[in-house]
C-alpha cells in the first residue's frame, strides 16, 4: 500500500498544506472589506480547469491504488512476469505523437490560428484512436499466444491495467468528439480553444500514466 | 485579474429558466432540486435498510419464532442494511443532499459550477440504487457477504446470493462511485471558485468545511473501492485470481491460485476508513452551526475547528488498518496503526471540547434542531470512548468479534450521523420548504430517537463484554453467555422496534407541515449565514434575485457587544454594524 499512500500523500499535503496556509494567520472573527481575489482558488484557474485539475487527482488516486495492489501482489508466489508485446512501444509512440499534436493545436488556438483547429483536432483523434486500436491488437497478440487473463496474476494485472487506462482515454474522447464536431459545424473558437486546451492537460496526463504503467510492466 | 474568474462563472451557468414541470422537478439542473431528489431516494432506501435491522433483530430478541427468517435471509439482511446506510443513504445524503442544497447557499453563489454535470450525478446514483434493489429480486436473493464483502466468502458457494447477488452489489458500488465522482468534482469546484465576493475560504461556515474535506477525502478513498469492486467482479466472472487464494470447496476445485484476501481488506480499509469520516465530517460541520446558531454564540475556537476538520481529513488514511488486527497483522504493524488512531482522538477530542465550550454560557434555545444537536454530542462521546478500547490491538483481539464492536460503531458512525440528519432537516425545513413544522411533534421524535437508540446500544456494549459474538444468527447453547443475556436480547429489540416505529412521527410532521404547517419566516433562527438571507423562501432558481451577495464578516457574529440585534448576518457591512473585534480577542 506504500505508493497508494505515498502519491495520496502527496496530494493531500499540497491540498491540505494550502488550506492550512490561507488559514494561519487568519483573523475571521474581524469584520470588514477583504481584497478582490480572496474569494478566489488559487492561480486564478478557471473552473473546468479546477474540475479537471480535481478530476485527476481523483484518477492519479485510482491509479496509484491499483499499484498498490499490483505490487502487493507480486511478492506472492504464482507471479509469472510477462513479456509484454513489442506493439507496445508502437502504441506509445501513438500517445506521444497525440499528445503533441493536442499541444499543436492548443498553441494554435491560443495564437489565433484557428484554421488549424480542425486538422489538429482530426489528427490528436486519429492517433489517439490508433493507440487504442494498438492496444487492443496487443491484448489480441497476447491471447493468441495463449497468454490469457486469468493464465497468471501477471497477465490480470496486464489486461487490468491497460484497460482501465484505455478506458480514460475513451473518456477523454467524447470531450474530444464534442470539440471536434462542434469545430466542424461552426461553433464558437474561443470556447472550442478552451475545450482543446482541457483536453491537451488531460492528454499529457493520460501519457504520464501510460509511460509510468508501461514502465513498471517492462521492469517486473 | 480577480474579475475573469467571475465573468467566466456567471457564463457558465447562465441558463434560462426551467419553464415545464419536468425540466423544473425531473430532470433538474437547479441544485436545491437535486439536494431534493438526493434526499429522497436517500431516506428511501435508508427505510428499506431500517426495516432489514427490524428484521435482524426479531431474530436476535425471538429466535425461532419467525418461519420466514432463515439463516441465508439473516446474512442477507445484514449486508445491505450495512452497504445501505453507510454508503446509500449516509454518503448520499449528507454530500448529495446537504453538500448540494447547502453549499452554493452558504458560499452565496447561484448554483453549483457543472450544473448539467449534477444533474447526471443525481440520476446515476439513482440508477446506482436500483440495481442494488434489484438484487432482491434475482435467483438467490442479494449478497448474504457482510458489507465488507470480505473475499474468498462473498464470491464462494455457500454464500448467499453468490449468483447475482454479489455481481449486482459490486455493479452498483462502481456506478455509486461514479456518481460520486461527479457530485464530488462539482462540491470542490464550487467551494474553491464560486464562493461570493468577500467570502474567503476562513469566514465560511463550518458546514461547508465539512462537507468539503468530506468530499475531498471521498474522491480521494473512493477509488480504492471501485478498485477492489472491479478486481472482485473480474475473480468472480472471468476467474482471475486477484483475491481469490488456491481453494477447493465440498471438494471442488475453485480454479484460483495463490490470491490475497488480505490485499482486498487493505483496499477495502483503505477507503473503508476515510468514509467513516466522510460520514462524519458534514455532521461535525453542520452540528457546529446548529449549536452556535441556537446557542446564539459564535463557534468556540473558529480555527481550531477548521485545523481539526483537515487535520482528520488528513490522518483518516493512515488508520485504515485498525480494522484489520484480527487478520493476523505483524504486531510493530499493529503498534503503528494503534498509535494514528489514538492520535485521531486529539483533533477530535477537541472539537468536542469546542462545541461544549460553545454551549457554555450561551443563550441556549431548546429548539428541535438544538436537541438534535446536543444529542449528537452524546451519542459522539460515547462512540468515540469505545474507540479508544478498540483502537488498541490488545483489547480490540477480545472485542472484536462481539456485539461491543456492533454498539461501537453504531453509536459512532450509526445513530450520531443520522441525529445530526434530523437536526439539520429540522433546521434547515423552513428554508427549504417555507414552511414550518410541529414543534411539539419534533421534541417528541427526538426523545424518543435518543433515549430509545441509548436503550438498544448501551446493553450491547455489556453483551460484548461477556462475549457475544456478533454476525451469528442463533446463539444457541453456550457455556458463557448466561440465560439473561437472552433476556437483555429481547429487551434490545423491543427498544428497537420501538425507536423503528418513533420515526413515523417524522413523516407525520413532515407531511403536516407541508399539508398545513404555517409559513416560514425568511429567518427563523435570526442565523447569520448566506442561505438565510435570500430574498425569495424558498429560494427561487439562482438563489439571489439580481445581485450575487457580498459577504463583510464571518458566520459566527451572534451576540455582539453593543449590536442592538444578537446576530450580524455575513452580509451586513462592517460600517453598519462595527465591533466583532473587541469580542472575539475576548474569545480566543
Amino acid at each position: 500500500m506504500e505508493i497508494g499512500l505515498i502519491v495520496l500523500a502527496t496530494m493531500l499535503i499540497a491540498l491540505l498544506g494550502w488550506l492550512l496556509k490561507s488559514s494561519f494567520n487568519t483573523q475571521p472573527w474581524i469584520a470588514g472589506a477583504v481584497e478582490e481575489s480572496a474569494h478566489q482558488a488559487p492561480f486564478n484557474a478557471g473552473s473546468k480547469l479546477v474540475g479537471l485539475t480535481a478530476f485527476m487527482a481523483v484518477v492519479t488516486s485510482f491509479f496509484a491504488l491499483t499499484l498498490s495492489a499490483y505490487s502487493l501482489r507480486m511478492d506472492f508466489g504464482d507471479w509469472v512476469p510477462l513479456t509484454e508485446p513489442q506493439l507496445l512501444w508502437a502504441n506509445t509512440g501513438m500517445l506521444v505523437l497525440a499528445s503533441m499534436v493536442f499541444q499543436w493545436t492548443r498553441n494554435a488556438a491560443v495564437s489565433g490560428r484557428t484554421q488549424q483547429l480542425k486538422p489538429g483536432l482530426l489528427l490528436a483523434g486519429l492517433l489517439t484512436a490508433a493507440f487504442l486500436v494498438g492496444q487492443l491488437v496487443a491484448w489480441q497478440q497476447l491471447n493468441a499466444s495463449g497468454h490469457y487473463i486469468t493464465s497468471n496474476p501477471a497477465n490480470s494485472f496486464f489486461y487490468l491495467l491497460t484497460g482501465l487506462h484505455g478506458l480514460h482515454i475513451l473518456g477523454g474522447m467524447f470531450v474530444w468528439a464534442s470539440a471536434t464536431i462542434r469545430a466542424f459545424s461552426g461553433g464558437d473558437v474561443k470556447a472550442i480553444g478552451r475545450s482543446v486546451e482541457l483536453c491537451t492537460i488531460y492528454w499529457h496526463f493520460l501519457l504520464l500514466v501510460w509511460i509510468v504503467l508501461f514502465g513498471l510492466l517492462l521492469s517486473t | 485579474m480577480g474579475y475573469v474568474a467571475i465573468a467566466d462563472r456567471d457564463h457558465e451557468i447562465e441558463h434560462h429558466d426551467p419553464q415545464t414541470f419536468i425540466t423544473k422537478y425531473i430532470w433538474s439542473q437547479d441544485h436545491k432540486v437535486i439536494a431534493i431528489q438526493y434526499g429522497i431516494t436517500a431516506i428511501f432506501v435508508g427505510l428499506i435498510a431500517l426495516g432489514l435491522s427490524a428484521m435482524m433483530r426479531l431474530q436476535l430478541g425471538f429466535p425461532d419464532s419467525f418461519s420466514f427468517i432463515t439463516p441465508e435471509n439473516y446474512y442477507q439482511f445484514i449486508t445491505m442494511h450495512g452497504m445501505i446506510m453507510v454508503i446509500y443513504l449516509l454518503t448520499a445524503l449528507f454530500l448529495g443532499g446537504f453538500g448540494n442544497y447547502l453549499i452554493p447557499l452558504m458560499c452565496g453563489s447561484r448554483d453549483m459550477v457543472f450544473p448539467y454535470l449534477n444533474m447526471v450525478s443525481y440520476w446515476v446514483y439513482l440508477l446506482s440504487v436500483i440495481i442494488l434493489l434489484a438484487s432482491f429480486f434475482v435467483t438467490g436473493g442479494p449478497t448474504g457477504a457482510g458489507w465488507t464483502l470480505y473475499p474468498p466468502q462473498s464470491i464462494m458457494p455457500g454464500t448467499p446470493g453468490v449468483d447475482m447477488g454479489i455481481i449486482l452489489m459490486l455493479v452498483s458500488l462502481a456506478v455509486f462511485i461514479v456518481a460520486f465522482t461527479m457530485g464530488g468534482l462539482n462540491y470542490v469546484t464550487t467551494v474553491l471558485q464560486a464562493r461570493c465576493r468577500g467570502m474567503t475560504l476562513m469566514r465560511l461556515p463550518l458546514s461547508v468545511w465539512g462537507i468539503f474535506i468530506a468530499t475531498v477525502l471521498g474522491l480521494l478513498a473512493f477509488p480504492a473501492l471501485l478498485v477492489s469492486a472491479i478486481m472482485m467482479l473480474l475473480d468472480k466472472t472471468l476467474a482471475t485470481s486477484f483475491f481469490m487464494p488456491a481453494i477447493s470447496s465440498m471438494g471442488v476445485d475453485s480454479g484460483h491460485t495463490g490470491g490475497s484476501p488480505i490485499l482486498f481488506q487493505h483496499l477495502f480499509w483503505f477507503f473503508g476508513h476515510p468514509e467513516v469520516y466522510i460520514v462524519a465530517l458534514p455532521a461535525f460541520g453542520i452540528v457546529s452551526d446548529l449549536l452556535s446558531t441556537h446557542a446564539r454564540k459564535n463557534i468556540f475556537g473558529y480555527r481550531m475547528m477548521v485545523w481539526a476538520i483537515i487535520a482528520i481529513g488528513g490522518l483518516s488514511f493512515v488508520v485504515w488498518a485498525h480494522h484489520m488486527y484480527v487478520s493476523g497483522m505483524n504486531p510493530y504493524f499493529g503498534f503503528f496503526f494503534a498509535t494514528t488512531t489514538l492520535i485521531i482522538a486529539v483533533p477530535t477530542a477537541l472539537k468536542v471540547y469546542n462545541w461544549v465550550l460553545t454551549l457554555w454560557q450561551g443563550n441556549i434555545h431548546l429548539r428541535v434542531p438544538m436537541l438534535f444537536a446536543i444529542g449528537f454530542i452524546f451519542t459522539f462521546l460515547h462512540g468515540g470512548l469505545t474507540g479508544l478500547f478498540l483502537g488498541n490491538v490488545t483489547l480490540d483481539l477480545p472485542l472484536s468479534d462481539t456485539y461491543f464492536v456492533v454498539a461501537h460503531f453504531h453509536m459512532v458512525m450509526g445513530v450520531s450521523p443520522v441525529l445530526v440528519v434530523f437536526g439539520a432537516i429540522y433546521h434547515w425545513w423552513p428554508k427549504i420548504t417555507g414552511k414550518m413544522y410541529n414543534e411539539k411533534l419534533g421534541k417528541w421524535h427526538f426523545w424518543t430517537t435518543f433515549l430509545g437508540t441509548y436503550a438498544i446500544y448501551l446493553p450491547m456494549h455489556y453483551l460484548g463484554f461477556q462475549g457475544l459474538p456478533r454476525r451469528y444468527f442463533a446463539m444457541g447453547n453456550t457455556d458463557f453467555m448466561p440465560a439473561s443475556a437472552q433476556d437483555l436480547n429481547a429487551a434490545i429489540t423491543i427498544s428497537a422496534l420501538f425507536v423503528a416505529a418513533a420515526q413515523i412521527l417524522f413523516f407525520i410532521n413532515i407531511i403536516w407541515s407541508l399539508k398545513k404547517g404555517p409559513k416560514a419566516d425568511p429567518n427563523p433562527w435570526d442565523a447569520t449565514t448566506l442561505e438565510w438571507q435570500t430574498p425569495d423562501t424558498p429560494p427561487k432558481h439562482g438563489n439571489w434575485g439580481d445581485e450575487l451577495p457580498v459577504v463583510h464578516r464571518w458566520a459566527y457574529d451572534y451576540s455582539v457587544p453593543g449590536y442592538k440585534d444578537d446576530f450580524i448576518p455575513q452580509n451586513v457591512p462592517a460600517e453598519v454594524a462595527p465591533a466583532g473585534r473587541d469580542h472575539g480577542v475576548e474569545e480566543h
